[in-house]
């Protein structure tokens, strides 16, 4: 009796540990502002990314899309891709991956609008379809939203789980001017994604780039 | 009633507060015997309750090193029954290695005593003395002749035949010292083949001698544990200590030694498994490399087990020579095949490591000028990769020590934990009993107008009569006594037991 009870137990622990179904990979979602006064920072983005190609697993999961009038859309994301398994074969789609953000850059056209929260939305649809374990949405933005007429945005975000790491928020020539302009655009960002359940990080010194994760 | 108002229960609140003090200490001097009588049973309570409590926690510590003993010398009879059973192989071996071939060098001492004698004796031979006829001749030859031809003629004859006759005798016997010789010449390798056979059969028994001398030291200390004696009791902790010490430190090492092989096949096993599934909270090619080590680790163990060098496993030392000698080949043959697939795993994690910084390099964006092409790291990590599971594998040699002294040094700790905690008791049953009379004696210092007035009122016959605190007794015979039974109840059922 008392075998079969250490045996029930034993096959007890052993289930418990093999059926862990919560996933261990890493969502990111890069967002990146194609507007006119942004455009050319896209250089500092190209960075990032290849920050984060170094950093990410195999197994995780990385989409570049870009923030233009409408993009609530997958006609905007610019590459995306879940990592082999294998750290060979990840290496390899590393590098084609690098190539397509690349070519991006530098064939880029201007947006005259800027519609983040699209962006936002079409991430969360990405990231959660991806099933990836812990999700990173990162703007790279000034966070200064532009709204073509007819678009409506006044969606509230669910970003339950999400962390929304804004990148690089540069301060525009009003915000010289009046600094609360940067502090309340900075501050309402922060409210929205707080009241949608997300956290919320700021990175604008881009040698702290390793800051991402540790939100 | 407010406590201001209590203070005014006259005019003049000085007068209040006398009052007060004088009803208060009244009331004190009347509950002093019951106060003193509940703090000294109190007192005696926790002395009590502690004293039997470090008494039992003592014959505990007893048992227990009595317990510790037993393990301790059970452990060295079995060293030295093991160690005497290793003297013993060695001596059969030395003894059919040696005495052996005893029957062949004797029947060769025979043979080579035989030749010798044979050729003793044809030595021996006495070379051909002169003709018989030789004194005639020469008493002839002494004859003087008178000058006649004829004689003369004969004896001159006489002469020349003696003196080729002498020549012949003196070239005969020259030629038969000659063989002689010779045969003594041939002699001398059967001498030296002689002295080297004894010089041989010498050195077996001095070899023998000195193991023999090995057993009875060995057989001494082995009688020295059967006597259980405190010195070899003694001799034996000490032992264990160091035993546990050295195998600690030996284990430490191997983790490093583990961990370093972790490190070298958990990437390539990335490859192989995938660098995404888990198993709970690990990663499974973290789990596969740590799996194959503790494979290495386990193959390591049957096989020194097989050996007969470490005895985890009686079941393992008790099987037949055969089986035995299976499992040293299959065991080993595994820890080869396991060594080959980590140097292998070596290889690949030099590749995905070479891959993974040409990579990082590129996403930097500067030149791969820092990677080197040199095959030295390669193979350095694979020769690594191959050694570290036959390194592992010895692993278990210090395991058995630390497992067999950690008994002894943990029962030891616990022994003395068993003390100490005795100690604390018995110290806190003596500061609760010393706080009890600490505490009436307080009593009476803050009581001490009405215990004057009592002693003026008294006069000589109280002073007879003597202090209340006399009637305390301050160490309760009782108490002690009782204790003093218990502690010899629990030597006699020791004894008994």
């Amino acid at each position: 009796m008392k075998k079969h009870l250490m045996l029930a137990l034993v096959l007890c622990i052993l289930i418990a540990g093999c059926t862990d179904t919560k996933s261990h990979s890493t969502g990111v979602y890069m967002l990146m502002d194609t507007s006119g006064t942004y455009a050319v920072e896209l250089k500092k983005a190209q960075k990032i990314l290849n920050y984060l190609l170094g950093v990410l697993a195999p197994g995780d999961t990385l989409a570049v899309a870009r923030i233009d009038t409408g993009s609530f859309s997958e006609k905007d994301i610019v590459a995306k891709i879940t990592f082999d398994d294998r750290p060979s074969t990840a290496n390899n789609q590393k590098r084609a991956f690098m190539q397509q953000i690349d070519t991006f850059v530098n064939s880029v056209e201007e947006s005259p609008y800027t519609d983040i929260s699209g962006g936002i939305l079409q991430a969360i649809e990405y990231l959660n379809e991806a099933g990836s374990g812990k999700k990173y949405i990162l703007i790279f933005s000034d966070l200064k939203e532009e709204l073509a007429k007819g678009y409506q945005r006044d969606i509230p975000l669910q970003l339950k789980d999400f962390n929304i790491i804004a990148l690089n928020v540069t301060k525009l020539r009003g915000d010289n001017i009046d600094p609360k302009e940067y502090m309340t655009r900075v501050e309402d960002w922060r409210a929205k994604v707080e009241k949608g359940g997300g956290r919320w990080g700021m990175i604008n010194d881009l040698e702290r780039l390793d800051n991402i994760f540790t939100h | 009633m407010t406590f201001a108002n209590m203070l005014h229960i006259t005019a003049s609140p000085a007068l209040s507060v006398l009052i007060w003090i004088v009803l208060f200490l009244a009331a004190l001097y009347f509950a002093r015997r019951p106060f003193h009588r509940a703090i000294m049973s109190f007192s005696k309570i926790i002395y009590n309750a502690m004293r039997f409590t470090a008494a039992s926690v003592l014959s505990a510590e007893k048992r227990l090193a009595k317990r510790n003993r037993e393990v301790v010398m059970a452990a060295g009879l079995q060293n030295a029954e093991r160690i005497l059973e290793r003297e013993f192989d060695r001596i059969g071996a030395a003894v059919t290695r040696d005495l052996e071939g005893y029957p062949n060098v004797h029947r060769q001492l025979s043979e080579l005593i035989t030749k010798l004698d044979e050729d003793y004796l044809s030595s021996a031979d006495v070379p051909p003395s002169l003709p018989n006829w030789m004194p005639i001749i020469e008493s002839i030859a002494s004859i003087k002749h008178t000058g006649d031809s004829m004689v003369a003629n004969m004896l001159a004859e006489i002469n020349r035949s003696l003196t080729q006759q002498n020549k012949k005798a003196i070239e005969d016997y020259r030629n038969s010292t000659a063989a002689r010789h010779a045969i003594l010449n041939k002699m001398m390798p059967f001498w030296r083949k002689i002295e080297k056979s004894l010089d041989s059969i010498a050195k077996s028994i001095n070899n023998i001698k000195k193991r023999s001398k090995t057993v009875d030291r060995y057989l001494d200390e082995y009688e020295k544990i059967r006597s259980e004696s405190d010195k070899a009791a003694r001799a034996l902790s000490t032992s264990a200590l160091t035993q546990f010490a050295i195998a600690g430190l030996v284990l430490l090492i191997a983790i490093g030694g583990a961990i370093i092989n972790f490190n070298l096949i958990a990437l390539p096993m990335s490859e192989m498994v995938g660098g995404a599934s888990y198993i709970g909270p690990y990663k499974t090619s973290d789990v596969a490399g740590l799996v194959i080590i503790l494979v290495e680790l386990t193959m390591g163990l049957f096989l020194m087990e097989s050996l007969r060098i470490t005895r985890l496993f009686p079941i393992i030392g008790a099987m037949d020579d055969k089986m035995r000698h299976r499992m040293i080949a299959i065991t080993f043959t595994l820890l080869a095949i396991l060594a080959g697939v980590e140097s292998a795993l070596a290889f690949m994690r030099d590749r995905i490591a070479h891959d993974m910084e040409a990579l990082r390099q590129t996403l930097a964006g500067v030149e791969q000028t820092g990677l080197t092409s040199s095959m030295i790291p390669t193979v350095g990590q694979m020769v690594m990769g191959f050694i570290l599971p036959f390194a592992l594998a010895f692993v278990a040699i210090p395991l058995e020590s630390f497992v067999s002294s950690s008994r002894t040094v943990l029962g030891g700790l616990v022994a003395w934990l068993l003390r100490m905690l005795a100690f604390l008791l018995r110290l806190l049953g003596n500061v609760g009993f010393y706080a009890g009379r600490f505490i009436v004696n307080v009593y009476d210092l803050i009581i001490f107008p009405a215990l004057w007035l009592e002693g003026l009122l008294r006069g000589s016959k109280s002073k007879k009569v003597g202090a209340p605190e006399m009637e305390m007794p301050e160490d309760s015979p009782l108490v002690e006594e009782s204790v003093a039974n218990y502690e010899e109840t629990l030597k006699l059922k020791e004894q008994q037991e």
